[in-house]
């Protein structure tokens, strides 16, 4: 009778019970806020900030300096017209909103990523 | 124009609205009527968002201002698909981390204070109340420009339906119908887009003769010195960039992803969809310009989406369109209230009426016709509906993007900078839309400092709330740690305790949110 039971626990429940608690260490770290922990936070949040931030510049900067090439201000004459329509009624179409569309997908992927790496590092630790 | 084929087109949005919402009666728990019990899928959700989104200003204001004052007026059209872009990366995950119902919510988890709590309530109402108003003075002009009916008729039937589908069935019965309101508003301007587009490029001629097109019409703004253009544009690019993540019906719409993951790729699906719709109002308006300029000057430049069809399409085809149109600018109504009301009635039947369903019902009345009663009193506040929702931008990004922002990245904003950073951003920016739908300001840089306000009243909120913080560090909240790492913390982190967000948080209490109260320890 015992000896069927100890080939039971030798398999995957000893091996897990072989490091007790160990790979949520750091997991626990994290949600307890310990000091640990809140570096671990602390560094997450710098890189998606960081991030973010680059994102927005990317699409902000160039899009702050249209209204000032479109109104004349930059030397460019407001009376160009290609195909029958105005300057200004193409670059402010379909270009503007794809730079959003794909800034916003770039932006996605690399939270992503950002976020399984902080995963992947906490477990790993 | 023909009047039955419109008021087909009415009831027929209006039949359907309440049909689909009647499908969600099955709503039943109080977490069903706030949040759809989480349970929306991300492109379900995007769609919704999107629906919900686009008003009477896209949908019909756009176009308008196009007509009336040019290609400078495009930007409305960006800053409104932009926003969700800073949405997206600033706020988009966090915000549904937080698990909180209402920006209220959030405000209170996040800081732990009453009185942030109510300062956000009092803005969510304020900003819910106003933005209806536009919403329903369009539908009014839309009834009258369909069917010749009196402008008060519109804002009453918006109203009715709204009132209807949201007490009935509360955020899943919304979602559903935002869902397919999104999708009859792109059908409802793609299709005659199209048909307008062959039309000008002479590739069909309904009647044998097109229209002659006149030359474009010289600008009616001769007021717009390059100074005053450039500054508008600027402030509305962050009245509009800053003000999409503090309108209570986006933020409201976010809970309803299951998780932070879920809540980024709604956004996206959003950028997409808002990409696509808002090229349509561009060709309105151009082709506003060239075939009906006579409207800008007749101060009923808002109705050329309304009008265009049946100009240049004479005809039984140009009937069907017109009323293609009408259906979706009913549509566009429609979904924007009722996602108004939702939010507000939600942050008054939490704060005020007790969270139970029954506190709901009676909040979304009070939601509904407040909004109904203002309109019927400022019917003719001779404002663009575009630029009366770009004012109510400006207070959104003045009040709840300082408070979201800074209490998601930053550890030291506290309750008291929180408070008096929305009081100031809030009051600057409100008292320039009062003076503004008064009539005060006129044509100089006064009156463009008060028609744009974001551009000075944003940083001013900023300030206000960083300044006062700074001043006050000893009562940054206990809870502080913790909250921001359970709001930046990825969901599968905690893999032994997965579906925690998505279940346990759902518990409609006073104070629906753990951290607030393991804060308070």
């Amino acid at each position: 009778m015992a000896e069927p039971a100890r080939r039971v626990t030798v398999t995957h429940p000893r091996t897990r019970a072989a490091r007790p608690g160990r790979p949520n260490a750091a997991v626990r770290d994290v949600h307890e806020q310990t000091p640990l922990g809140e570096v671990y936070v602390e560094a997450l949040m710098r890189t998606q900030l960081r991030l973010a931030l680059l994102v927005c510049g990317a699409v902000c900067l160039p899009l702050a300096c249209l209204p000032l090439l479109l109104l004349g201000h930059l030397g460019a004459p407001p009376g160009i017209r290609l195909w029958g329509v105005g300057l200004p009624w193409l670059v402010l179409g379909l270009p503007v909103y794809v730079l959003l569309v794909t800034a916003g997908l770039c932006y996605l992927r690399r939270a992503e990523r950002h976020e399984r790496d902080f995963v992947e590092h906490v477990h790993r630790s | 124009m023909s009047t039955a084929e419109n008021l087909t087109a009415v009831l027929l949005v209006v039949v359907l609205t309440v049909a689909v919402g009647g499908y969600g009666l099955r709503s039943r728990s109080t977490p069903d009527f706030y949040v759809a019990s989480r349970t929306v899928s991300p492109l379900r959700n995007a769609a919704a968002v999107s629906g919900e989104y686009l008003s009477a200003a896209s949908y019909l204001g756009i176009a308008g201002l196009l007509v009336a004052y040019g290609s400078t007026m495009l930007w409305y059209g960006i800053g409104y698909t932009a926003g969700y872009l800073v949405l997206l990366v600033l706020v988009a995950a966090p915000l549904r981390r937080s698990g909180a119902y209402t920006v209220s919510d959030f405000a209170e988890a996040r800081l732990g204070s009453q009185a942030v709590r109510r300062t956000a309530t009092a803005f969510v109402v304020l900003i819910g109340w106003l933005y209806q108003v536009p919403q329903l003075q369009a539908a009014g002009l839309a009834l009258h420009a369909a069917l010749g009916a009196p402008a008060w008729s519109g804002a009453v039937l918006v109203t009715a339906v709204v009132l209807v589908s949201v007490i009935a069935g509360g955020m899943r019965s919304v979602t559903l119908v935002q869902a397919v309101q999104f999708w009859l508003k792109l059908a409802a301007l793609a299709v005659p887009a199209i048909v307008l587009l062959l039309v000008w490029h002479g590739a069909w001629h309904p009647s044998g003769s097109p229209p002659a097109a006149p030359a474009p019409a010289a600008r009616t703004t001769a007021d717009q010195g390059g100074g005053q253009a450039l500054y508008g544009v600027y402030s509305l690019m962050v009245a509009t960039f800053l003000g999409a993540m503090g309108l209570p019906h986006v933020i409201a719409r976010f809970y309803t992803n299951p998780d932070g993951r879920a809540a980024r790729r709604t956004t996206v699906g959003v950028l997409g969809l808002l990409g696509v719709f808002y090229l349509l109002p561009e060709i309105y308006g151009g082709l506003g310009r060239l075939y009906t300029p006579g409207l800008a000057a007749a101060d009923r430049a808002d109705a050329v989406v309304l009008l265009l069809p049946g100009r240049l399409v004479p005809g039984p085809t140009g009937q069907l369109l017109t009323a293609l149109v009408v259906a979706g600018a009913f549509a566009a109504f429609l979904s924007t209230c009722s996602g108004l009301a939702l939010s507000v009635a939600a942050v008054l039947s939490q704060d005020l009426l007790g969270g139970d369903v029954r506190g709901f019902r009676r909040a979304s009345a009070l939601a509904v016709l407040a909004p109904c009663a203002i309109a019927l009193l400022l019917s003719e506040s001779g404002v663009s509906v575009a630029h009366e929702v770009g004012l109510i931008f400006s207070v959104a990004a003045s009040t709840f993007c300082p408070l979201l922002v800074l209490g998601i990245w930053w550890r030291r904003l506290t309750p008291s900078g929180a408070v008096a950073g929305m009081l100031v951003g809030g009051g600057l920016s409100v008292s320039a839309l009062m003076l503004t739908l008064l009539g005060a300001g006129g044509p100089g840089w006064a009156g463009i400092l008060l028609a744009e306000p974001a551009a000075w009243s944003v940083p001013a909120a900023f300030l206000t709330m960083v300044g006062v913080s700074l001043a006050t560090p000893g009562t940054v909240p206990a809870g502080t740690s913790r909250m921001l790492a359970r709001l930046h913390m990825p969901e599968s982190l905690d893999a032994g305790t997965a579906g925690r967000s998505a279940v346990a948080d759902d518990r409609s209490s006073r104070t629906p949110v753990r951290p607030s109260r393991d804060g308070r320890h």
